[in-house]
């Protein structure tokens, strides 16, 4: 069993009410930080701790939070990231469903160490049963004096707000999330400058995802140096892993970093191996955006080495034969999978969710989603295959925000390593009309365990 | 539509009080909050009219509204039926057997993606990624997910819902 | 000040200068093209990405590069930068990708379009698009429809530069329309149809960077090059009243900003002026526009007659001397 942290209480009956969390040592946190210590004290502990950013940059917190302006003389904001649309993540979710004021704990302490006064938990619009949940646990928070004037009896002073959004993956991305919570279209903004020094109503803001705030709670009573020993090198601490597709046991797993990938896949304790006793295919370790990896190079890297849950050993070998832990969004494919048709309703996604700002993404999505859509359905050609790794290169690193980094790489993935199974579609239009062509006959590649060439 | 646009004084209060939220003069961050009151209050969509209204309430320019309501993809601009089925489509639920499960729909309510029922009672829609993927294939209705679905499960749930009979909102 | 060096050649700048502002105050080749910055309108600009250029070297404090490119035009000058434009392969890769992605679902009818010959899109196609487009999917369509009864609006033909938007809302006093929908579905829109009706709403035909807002009192009323742009002004109680009008004899067939090389009018007119005075007599007339010899404008314009027929003179001597020389 790995350590718990996020999730240790996560069965304990009436842990979503304020006495029970209360009960098992919930805003213990936020006593300790409000009556003992300084903010900088807090921010210093974030550091310590190693915590990276959860809701996929992986950027380490605490200095996310040392770029804030302190000398700005305008009030400073911390807004929480719950917008998570991410395909194949839903962890976020889960934890502000079930332990709402673990969220709520984590915003008092984080906003207590930026010198926030007003903090807002931007949410999907889609989540709004969880808002009720959140707003039931913020109206016991604030008749128990854990949140609006002199907070535990203290100086400090802090009003919480959930705000809902209204459907669009977009506003996950920072600066549109700030767009969208000043009530404006989700267009990312143009960076520098910065949230930290110009953020929500132009004012010094700090972004963070719901497991980011969520942990730091727990920095702060066990120290960041304790939980910098949870884990292996530049990954400390735990991570929220939500794991779907098919695998026997989906659901949200607290992991220590480091856990073997292998273990995390067919362990019982965590996704309990391929559902039906098929046989494991691909995988998408990190939510949509990341690249897709082949059964050969999930549970070992290209050269040999056992793959593990860290941000570093996913990413080994880099793009060509590795892949980003990203939001930790496992989605898992057996042989029944389709890779050519799971990559055009992911390409369908991004099509839908570009926000039109800026001409690579909004062209190069609708674009790319109409080729794989004619691929996938036995309308494609060869050099089909070719356009869209072209069209996935010309958006890469053009566009104003990572949205269109996120459509391109799982198409250039997916035909880098399935290739064949393009050409496949390409060759054989009459074999793959039912959609679930590879059901019964799953492909089969001609070339066994073939690491992808370096280029 | 006879009804005239105009929010009732409790529905009111609840927009006065998410206006409050904000610091002065920043009042147009309450546009998403308030849109999906105003959405939830009228049938379920947003009439040029309504968005007018809103655009009132919070004195900002209309095109300001119409720009916003557009651009999300839970406002809908023309009338949908008394429940609209929001069957999610992405990977993972994909995997899962989405593709069934909106084909499953297609039949039993005799419509297509996009159409409503005759009588007015369903609308059936194709949405993007609803963070739901452990637990696909799933739709929303309203506030409301349902998960796991199969069409054993899916029929018992429009046999459901058209029992209550209650138009479906978020909020 | 900031020194930086584009494509070699080094400019001082004051600081908070934008790359292509500073590649601007030298003019030439190093300047990147740019679609939707425009410098008289705030919060343009970063949008299109045909500006992008590629940062070497940040400054002389941080000389690392930038990792990926950066839009010229939303990006400072630091001192000591670095900047390659032309001369970076993958600008010039990239500018292609971009100039392919503005072109797929552009309806590209320039021959019916009144834009053609004064069309920023044009230009840039000329310039780094390709011969033929890979482009096999069925385009967007939209039906034209007019926004004011003085403006008509080709969405087809938009590429979303959001300058018109900005002119709605910094010229006018009520903005009206805006871009509605998302993604690929994005639109300039009133939503539903209303009348923009404002003195300053004409402008937004001129920082258009294609066809797609014209000028309802002047569509398909002859090809520009047909035409010879004057300068010519006259007392306005509400703008500037400098313009240029297209004339055809003595007929005034259009009214328009005086543009600069980059498409940018000097300033902004009013409707009045644009719309309403078309009759030569109203307007003191300065004498002929100076058009860059490189546009298709100046193809029939006699300003250049006398340049022309010295051009002709120098190719005849150097044909001659070529000759000679066997």
């Amino acid at each position: 069993m790995g350590r718990k942290l996020l999730l240790e209480h996560v069965n304990v009956p009436g842990i979503e009410t304020l006495e029970v969390y209360r009960k098992m040592g919930g805003y213990s946190a936020a006593e300790k930080a409000l009556k003992t210590m300084a903010p900088d004290d807090i921010t210093e502990e974030v550091k310590k701790s190693g915590l990276r950013g959860r809701g996929g940059a992986g950027f380490p917190a605490g200095m996310k939070w040392s770029f804030i302006d302190k000398k700005s003389e305008k009030p400073r904001y911390l807004v929480c990231n719950a917008d998570e649309s991410e395909p194949g993540t839903f962890k976020d979710r889960y934890l502000m469903e079930k332990i709402p004021h673990s969220l709520i704990e984590g915003m008092i302490v984080s906003s207590f160490a930026l010198g926030a006064k007003t903090s807002y938990i931007y949410i999907r619009g889609e989540y709004f049963y969880v808002l009720r949940i959140l707003e039931k646990a913020i109206e016991e928070a604030y008749a128990a004096g854990l949140l609006g004037k002199n907070i535990l009896g203290t100086d400090y002073s802090l009003d919480l707000y959930v705000q809902i959004g209204g459907g669009a993956y977009i506003c996950g991305e920072e600066t549109a999330l700030l767009e969208s919570l000043e009530g404006k279209r989700g267009n990312p903004r143009m960076k520098p400058p910065f949230p930290a020094i110009s953020g929500l109503y132009a004012s010094p803001t700090v972004v963070n995802n719901v497991e980011t705030i969520a942990a730091v709670p727990h920095i702060v009573n066990i120290t960041g140096d304790e939980y910098a020993k949870i884990g292996i090198g530049r990954s400390t601490g735990t991570k929220l892993i939500s794991a779907s597709g098919h695998i026997n046991k989906p659901g949200t797993y607290e992991i220590e970093l480091g856990l073997s990938v292998e273990e995390f896949i067919y362990s019982d304790e965590y996704c309990g191996g391929i559902k039906g006793g098929r046989k494991l295919k691909a995988l998408i370790a990190g939510g949509s955006s990341v690249p897709i990896l082949p059964a050969h190079l999930i549970t070992k890297t290209a050269t040999g080495e056992p793959r593990l849950m860290t941000y570093e050993s996913l990413s080994e070998g880099g793009f060509v034969s590795g892949t980003m832990l990203g939001s930790g969004g496992f989605i898992v494919m057996d042989d029944s999978t389709c890779i050519v048709r799971h990559t055009w309703t992911l390409a369908r996604f991004y099509h839908h969710e570009s926000c039109g700002q800026c001409s690579p993404c909004r062209e190069g999505t609708g674009w790319m989603e109409k080729v794989l859509h004619r691929i996938e359905h036995g309308h494609g050609t060869m050099k089909d295959i070719d356009l869209l790794v072209d069209i996935a290169k010309k958006i890469e690193g053009n566009t104003i925000c990572p949205l269109g980094d996120a459509a391109a790489w799982p198409i250039a993935s997916a035909i880098r390593h399935f290739r064949e199974e393009f050409e496949y579609h390409v060759k054989n239009p009459d074999k793959i009309q039912d959609p679930k062509h590879f059901y019964h006959q799953p492909f089969v590649s001609e070339v066994v365990n073939a690491t992808p060439e370096v280029n | 539509m006879s009804k005239e646009i105009v929010f009732s004084s409790e529905t009111l209060e609840v927009v006065n009080k998410l206006i409050r939220r904000y610091p002065e003069g920043r009042h147009k961050s309450a546009l998403l909050p308030v849109l999906h009151v105003a959405q939830a209050e009228f049938d379920g969509w947003l009439s040029p009219e309504v968005m007018d209204y809103v655009a009132s309430i919070l004195n900002i320019k209309p095109i300001e509204v119409y720009e916003v309501a557009s651009f999300y993809s839970m406002f809908n601009l023309h009338p949908v039926g008394k429940c609209l089925l929001e069957v999610c489509q992405t990977g993972p639920c994909m995997l899962n057997g989405a593709d069934d499960l909106v084909a499953h729909f297609e039949k039993k309510l005799n419509i297509k993606v996009g159409e409503t029922t005759e009588d007015g009672m369903f609308t059936l829609k194709t949405v993007e990624c609803l963070g739901s993927c452990g637990t696909a294939p799933m739709l929303q209705c309203g506030a409301d997910y349902h998960e796991n679905l199969d069409a054993e499960k899916a029929d018992a749930l429009l046999e459901k819902l058209r029992t209550e009979n209650k138009r479906s909102r978020y909020c | 000040m900031a020194k930086v060096t584009i494509d070699g050649v080094e400019i001082e700048v004051p600081d908070g200068t934008t790359i292509l502002n500073a590649a601007r105050s030298v003019g030439g080749d190093i300047v990147p093209p740019a679609m939707c910055y425009y410098s008289k309108l705030e919060g343009s600009g970063g949008k299109c990405r045909t500006c992008l250029v590629k940062v070497t070297q940040g400054s002389t404090n941080d000389p690392r590069p930038m990792p990926k490119l950066v839009p010229s035009c939303r990006t400072n000058v630091m001192d000591g930068m670095v900047v390659e434009n032309t001369t970076s392969p993958d600008v010039l890769e990239a500018r292609k990708g971009v100039v392919e992605f503005l072109l797929i679902n552009h309806p590209l009818d320039c021959p019916i379009c009144d834009q053609a010959g004064e069309c920023d899109l044009q230009n840039l196609g000329y310039k780094h698009g390709k011969e033929a487009t890979r482009y096999e999917e069925e385009r967007r369509t939209y039906e034209k429809i007019d926004i004011g009864d003085k403006i008509k609006l080709h969405m087809d033909r938009c590429i979303l530069c959001y300058r018109c938007t900005f002119v709605g809302e910094q010229l006018t006093d009520e903005r009206k329309h805006g871009v509605i929908n998302r993604g690929d579905h994005a639109e300039i829109s009133t939503y539903i149809e209303k009348n923009i009706d404002n003195e300053f709403s004409g402008n937004m035909i001129d920082v258009c960077p294609v066809g797609a807002l014209t000028d309802k009192t002047a569509r398909f009323g002859s090809r520009v090059w047909f035409t010879k742009p004057m300068d010519a002004h006259r007392n306005c109680t509400s703008c500037s009243g400098k313009v240029v009008l297209w004339m055809k004899g003595e007929e005034v067939l259009r009214v328009t900003g005086r543009k600069d090389q980059y498409g940018e009018v000097d300033s902004f007119i009013c409707n009045t002026c644009r719309f309403d005075k078309k009759d030569a007599k109203e307007w003191t007339i300065e004498g002929p526009r100076h058009i860059n010899r490189k546009s298709v404008i100046s193809a029939n314009h006699y300003e250049h007659l006398k340049e022309i027929k010295e051009d002709i003179v120098k190719y005849q001597k150097q044909i001659a001397e070529k000759i000679n020389k066997g």
